[in-house]
C-alpha cells in the first residue's frame, strides 16, 4: 500500500517537474505586438502578401521580415498605421496606391456558377445558381480570390472608381519644399 | 486686440479684398429666357442623391416633381421648364475634378407652363411643422452656397428651441451681388420668408446682417421690415468672411460657437436671404425651388450683372446671353475666395450657384509662391484664430497629424491666409488637400473595419454550417437506427399480441 502510493507520488513529482521545466524552456514565444499588428490588417486572409493569412503576415512584420507596405488591400492608410506602430520610416510616395482595387463581374460572360461567392472572404458577391453575380463594392477587399476561381474569366480587378465624394484636392506644387 | 474689440465693434480677423461688386450689382435684374434644353442634376444639395420618378419621353410641367428626396438629409428636384424628358444621364458636375454626375435632361417646349400650385393661405395660423413639411417638399436648400436642405435645419432649430434667427445678407465674397439684388428687388419676400422661418422654428427675433457696402439693400430691407419690430436690420462692417456663419453669429450676438458644436446648440440659426425668399415662394405661392438669381461677373464678361435663370441652365448659355469680351482664362462657380474652379462652361447651374465668374488673364494670374518669412500675417487674418503657417509647414512635409494637432479641422477654408500671404503661399490649398486626405484615410479605416467584421462573420458562419451539417448527419444516422430498431420491435409486439 505504502509502496504503491510512494511510487505514484514519486512518478507524479518527477513527471510534473519535467513538464514544468519544458514549459519554461520550450515555451512558444509570442510577441504581444503581433496581436496589435494583426488587428490593423484587413483580416480577410486573402494571402496577397505572400503569407498564409493575416496572422502570419503580422508575425513576419513583427520580426521585421516583411515591409510595412505588404498589404495591397490595406493600401496607404494601413501602411502608414503599421509604420507608425513599428516606428519605421516608410516612403509612401512610392506606394503609388495603384489604388485599392476591387473585383468586377463582366455580366455578359457570367454563367452563374456560384464559385466566386463561395471563396469570397467577406461575402461581397451576391447571386444565385444560373443568375448573374455581382460585387458589392463597399464590401470588396480586393483580395482577387474570386478572379482565380472564375471559369469564364468574367471576374476582373479594377481600381475603385473615383467619384465626386471620393475626390480630394491634390497637394499644391511648390518650389520651396 | 480681443479687449479692444468690445469697444470698437470691429473684429480683429479678416481681410478687405477689393469688392468688384459694382457695376454688376447696380445693373437691373435681367430675366434669362428658358433655354432649349435644361439639365437638372439629381444632387444639388448636401446629402442623398434624389431618385428620378419620371421616364424618358414623359411630358412635364414647370415645377413638377421629377426626382424625390432619398434619406433623411436630401432634397427633391423639380422641373425648371415645361417640356419633354429627353434623357436621364450624366453631365459634368460643377466640381473642381470635372467628374460627371447624374442629371435629367428636359427639352423645353418654350411655353413655360407651371403646374397647379397649392399655396398655404394663412401660414401663421398653420402648425410650424406644416411650414417645415412644405419647405422640404419644395426642395429648398441653403442658397448661400452650402446647399444644406432647409427643412432638417428647421426641425433642428425647433428641437433645440432656437430663439434667434440670423438672416445672412453678408455676401462678403467679392464680385457677387445676387443676395444684394434679392434684397433690393424683393425685400418683402425676404422679410416674409424670414418670418415664416421664425414661425417654423419658434424663434422670437430675427437679426438681418447686411454689410455696409450695400446701402441700397439696407434701405430697401429697412423699409420692408418697418412693420415687423421682431425683424431687426443690422448693418455690419464690410469685412471678409463676414458671411461665414460662425463669424456672423459672433459679430451679431457675441456668441462664439464652440469648435465641436453646431450653431443651433448655442440658440441661434443662420439662413441666407435668398433661402428666406425661396421659403416665401414655397409657402405663399406654392412654388418649388426651380429658378434663382445668379451673378455673372468678371473681366471676360461684356455685360456683367444678375440674371434670373432656371436651374439646370448650361453656363455656356448664360455666357451667350451676357456676351463674352474674350475667352475666359478661368471660370469659377461662386466667389473668388471660396468658389469652385470649373474646367469648362458645359456645366449646368445648381441651387447653390450664387454666381459664375469668368476671369480674364489679368484677374486669373497666380503669382509664384516664395518661401515663408514667418511674418504672421496669416495668423492675424485667420477668422478662426488658427496658425496657418504652422499647419502648412507640416502638410508640406506630409505630417498631416501634426497639422491636425494645430486644429486643422476648425479651418473654414475662407482663404484669408492665402490672400494676405506676402509670399503668395497657397495656404488654403494645402489645407483643402490635407482635409481631403484625412477624410479619405478615415473612410479607408471604416471600410477596413467593416470588411474585417464581414470576414469574421463569414468564418463564423462557415464553421456553424459545418457543425450543423455534422449534427444533422449524426441525427439522421440516429434516426435511421431508431427506425431500424422500430421496424424490428413492432413485429415482436404483434406476435405477442396474437399469442395473447
Amino acid at each position: 500500500m505504502l509502496m504503491s502510493v510512494g511510487s505514484l507520488a514519486a512518478m507524479g513529482l518527477a513527471l510534473g517537474s519535467v513538464l514544468g521545466v519544458a514549459s519554461r524552456y520550450l515555451a512558444v514565444e509570442e510577441n504581444p505586438i503581433e496581436a496589435e499588428l494583426q488587428a490593423m490588417l484587413p483580416g480577410s486572409q486573402c494571402g496577397q502578401c505572400g503569407y498564409v493569412g493575416c496572422a502570419q503576415a503580422a508575425a513576419a512584420l513583427a520580426k521585421g521580415e516583411a515591409p510595412v507596405t505588404l498589404c495591397p488591400p490595406g493600401g496607404k492608410a494601413t501602411a502608414e498605421a503599421l509604420a507608425a506602430k513599428l516606428g519605421v520610416k516608410v516612403d509612401l510616395s512610392k506606394v503609388s496606391d495603384s489604388g485599392p482595387q476591387i473585383a468586377e463581374v463582366t455580366e455578359e460572360i457570367c454563367i452563374g456558377c456560384c464559385r466566386c461567392m463561395k471563396v469570397c472572404p467577406t461575402d461581397a458577391i451576391i447571386g444565385a445558381a444560373k443568375q448573374i453575380h455581382n460585387v458589392i463594392r463597399e464590401a470588396c477587399t480586393g483580395c482577387s480570390s474570386c478572379v482565380d476561381v472564375c471559369p469564364t474569366e468574367a471576374l476582373g480587378m479594377m481600381p475603385i472608381p473615383v467619384t465626386l465624394q471620393h475626390w480630394t484636392w491634390p497637394k499644391p506644387a511648390s518650389a520651396h519644399n | 486686440m480681443g479687449f479692444l474689440d468690445r469697444f470698437l465693434k470691429t473684429p480683429s480677423w479678416g481681410v478687405h479684398p477689393e469688392d468688384h461688386k459694382r457695376p454688376a450689382a447696380d445693373v437691373a435684374l435681367r430675366i434669362f429666357p428658358t433655354p432649349e434644353r435644361i439639365f437638372m442634376p439629381l444632387n444639388q444639395h448636401v446629402g442623398g442623391m434624389a431618385r428620378p420618378i419620371v421616364m424618358v419621353g414623359q411630358k412635364v410641367l414647370k415645377g413638377q416633381l421629377i426626382a424625390e428626396a432619398q434619406g433623411n438629409i436630401s432634397a427633391p428636384i423639380h422641373a425648371s421648364a415645361s417640356g419633354t424628358i429627353s434623357a436621364i444621364g450624366e453631365v459634368t458636375a460643377p466640381h473642381p475634378s470635372g467628374l460627371p454626375f447624374k442629371a435629367i435632361t428636359i427639352d423645353s417646349d418654350g411655353a413655360d407652363r407651371w403646374i397647379d400650385t397649392d399655396p398655404l393661405v394663412d401660414p401663421f395660423s398653420a402648425a410650424p411643422e406644416e411650414i417645415t413639411k412644405r419647405t422640404a417638399a419644395a426642395g429648398v436648400v441653403g442658397l448661400g452656397g452650402a446647399t444644406f436642405p432647409a427643412a432638417p435645419k428647421f426641425a433642428l432649430g425647433k428641437r433645440l428651441k432656437v430663439k434667434t434667427l440670423i438672416v445672412n445678407g453678408g455676401e462678403c465674397e467679392p464680385y457677387l451681388s445676387s443676395d444684394d439684388r434679392v434684397m433690393r428687388d424683393f425685400p418683402e419676400m425676404v422679410i416674409d420668408g424670414a418670418r415664416l422661418v421664425m414661425h417654423a422654428i419658434g424663434a422670437t427675433e430675427a437679426l438681418v446682417g447686411i454689410e455696409d457696402n450695400k446701402p441700397e439693400a439696407i434701405a430697401a430691407m429697412r423699409k420692408a421690415a418697418a412693420a415687423f419690430p421682431e425683424v431687426k436690420i443690422r448693418p455690419l462692417p464690410a469685412l471678409y468672411p463676414m458671411g461665414s456663419d460662425r463669424q456672423l453669429i459672433k459679430v451679431l450676438t457675441g456668441i462664439e460657437v464652440p469648435s465641436d458644436a453646431r450653431a443651433a446648440e448655442t440658440g441661434v440659426l443662420v439662413h441666407n436671404v435668398s433661402t428666406c425668399a425661396a421659403v416665401h415662394k414655397a409657402i405663399r405661392l406654392g412654388q418649388p425651388l426651380v429658378e434663382r438669381i445668379i451673378t455673372i461677373n468678371g473681366g471676360a464678361i461684356a455685360n456683367p450683372g444678375n440674371l434670373f435663370a432656371p436651374l439646370g441652365t448650361m453656363i455656356g448659355d448664360l455666357f451667350a446671353f451676357v456676351g463674352l469680351k474674350e475667352a475666359p482664362s478661368r471660370l469659377i462657380l461662386g466667389g473668388p475666395m471660396m468658389g469652385t474652379p470649373l474646367l469648362h462652361d458645359r456645366i449646368p447651374i445648381v441651387k447653390g450657384a450664387s454666381g459664375i465668374l469668368a476671369f480674364n488673364a489679368v484677374e486669373a494670374h497666380v503669382p509664384d509662391a516664395g518661401p515663408c518669412i514667418r511674418c504672421g500675417s496669416c495668423t492675424k487674418a485667420c477668422p478662426m484664430g488658427l496658425l496657418p503657417l504652422e499647419m502648412a509647414a507640416r502638410i508640406k512635409v506630409g505630417d498631416l497629424e501634426g497639422a491636425e494637432a494645430y486644429a486643422l479641422q476648425d479651418c473654414i477654408s475662407c482663404g484669408c491666409c492665402a490672400y494676405v500671404c506676402p509670399s503668395h503661399i497657397p495656404l488654403v490649398q494645402y489645407f483643402s488637400h490635407a482635409k481631403g486626405e484625412l477624410t479619405a484615410a478615415e473612410r479607408t479605416k471604416l471600410r477596413t473595419d467593416a470588411t474585417k467584421r464581414l470576414a469574421e462573420a463569414k468564418a463564423a458562419r462557415i464553421e456553424r454550417e459545418n457543425r450543423e451539417k455534422a449534427e444533422a448527419a449524426a441525427r439522421r444516422k440516429a434516426e435511421r437506427e431508431a427506425a431500424k430498431a422500430a421496424a424490428a420491435t413492432p413485429a415482436t409486439t404483434e406476435k405477442q399480441g396474437v399469442s395473447a
